[in-house]
């Protein structure tokens, strides 16, 4: 069981103009980053153990053939420049990272980062297409399309059993207006069923609807193979899945919307190990 | 102390000029909040029970089954999010569940309940934009079901 004491209780949240009351029975004193949660766990421990007997072995995980794949572009010189990703890099699990010095260690526990250009967060996703089109000079993998998938795939799980980190909620930090921006998205509610994802994911998180147990809500574990979808995806492919659910218009993959929640849910998932890529139902 | 909020008809063009709605939006019954309840009905026509039940059960309708429990034996797994529904008639008369069905946060703000007969909410997806989740006469149907729930 991936379970995670936090470190404060369960804070008085203010989101999207909406004040919403939760109870403070505990306080810590100068942090402003009180946790919602008492606990944090990972969907892997509502898994079914043939699920996660699929995770654990790289063998059984079906996402593995799309980071093979990836391996072998990983190596492949592409675009204008005629550069591979080894070129800059070394190979993917090079602790030194290469003649840039950039390892891919640690990435996938560190995303989504602050992004200079945009003034905004940037996740894995689109800092591989970033690369591609700065130092490659070739055209970007499509956000979804399975170069892409496999990709992020082979990057994230270079952290794999690292812990989620994030200084987001600090205002000092640079991505604090989006984690801000996330967090009023987490507790809007929108779509005809008129449900945020705190409705789901942190008041009746681990309490069953209909047969479907409701998680966190939390992104450890992605990208992840998803066995309803008999395909790997992102995370940006899972917010448009439950924004559907609840009849809600979906925003684009790789939305400031999106990256906004991502950078918000990767502070209420601090601590957890980075799984990706994981297995779920 | 008694406070009533008139819930004004939304009709088509009306509505567009307001909320942003398409054309094509429903016509929406007219209905007063009186005290956290609905005492009228809807569509003044008594709710078939054996229809209430089924909008109850539809998963694309009113799909109650998602969050609580009820006394239908035949459908598996119940959710545990809402409280039972079991004897719910016992312990809230028609316009208390009137209002409950009609748009719960009147009468609980921070409610997971979805508003069964409003519409404007946030983004909603464009096939169901200006549409309530239930017409007015199931909203009456799920009504009269729910009564008999002693």
């Amino acid at each position: 069981m991936h379970k995670v004491k936090s470190v404060t209780a369960m804070a008085v949240l203010l989101g999207a103009g909406l004040a919403l009351g939760a109870c403070t029975t505990e306080s810590t004193t100068k942090d402003v980053m009180k946790h919602p949660y008492k606990e944090v766990w990972s969907g892997y421990s509502t898994a079914t153990p043939e699920t996660r007997a699929m995770q654990d072995d790289d063998f059984a995980n079906p996402y593995m053939p799309y980071v093979d794949a990836a391996a072998e572009l990983w190596d492949t010189p592409a675009g204008e420049a005629k550069k591979s990703c080894a070129d800059c890099h070394g190979a993917p699990d090079d602790a030194k990272g290469g003649s840039m010095g950039i390892p891919m260690k640690g990435v996938g526990a560190k995303y989504p980062a602050y992004d200079p250009e945009s003034h905004g967060p940037i996740n894995v996703e689109l800092r591989i297409q970033k690369c591609q089109t700065d130092h490659q000079k070739a055209k970007p993998f499509k956000y979804e399309s399975d170069e892409l998938l496999g990709m992020t795939g082979l990057v994230v799980m270079q952290s794999r059993g690292m812990k989620r980190e994030t200084k987001a909620a600090e205002q000092s930090d640079p991505l604090y207006p989006a984690w801000l921006q996330g967090k009023a998205f987490y507790y809007q509610r929108r779509g005809q069923l008129d449900l945020a994802c705190k409705h789901c994911h942190e008041d009746n998180a681990a309490i069953l609807v209909r047969a479907e147990l409701l998680s966190q809500g939390q992104s450890n574990g992605f990208p992840t193979y998803r066995l309803k979808w008999q395909k790997p995806g992102s995370l940006h492919r899972r917010f448009r899945g439950c924004n559907n659910n609840i009849r809600s218009e979906p925003y684009a993959y790789g939305s400031d919307e999106y990256l906004a929640l991502e950078t918000y849910l990767a502070w209420r998932g601090r601590g957890l190990p980075i799984e990706g890529p994981s297995v779920r139902k | 102390m008694k406070h009533k909020k008139i819930i004004s008809a939304v009709v088509g063009a009306a509505v567009a000029g307001t909320i942003g709605f398409g054309a094509h939006a429903n016509e929406m019954v007219k209905y007063e909040v009186v005290d956290g309840t609905i005492p009228q009905s809807l569509t003044g026509v008594a709710g078939d029970v054996a229809n209430g039940k089924k909008v109850a059960i539809n998963r694309k309708k009113g799909n109650c089954l998602a969050c609580h429990t009820m006394p239908i034996p035949e459908e598996q797994f119940h959710g545990l999010t809402g409280p039972s529904l079991e004897g719910v008639a016992e312990r809230m008369n028609e316009a208390e569940l009137r209002m409950r069905l009609v748009d719960p946060k009147v009468v609980a703000y921070d409610t997971m309940m979805p508003s069964f007969y409003r519409t404007g909410q946030h983004r909603v997806l464009k096939d169901f934009e200006g549409k309530t989740i239930l017409e007015a006469q199931e909203i009456e149907d799920v009504i009269a079901y729910l009564r008999t729930l002693k």
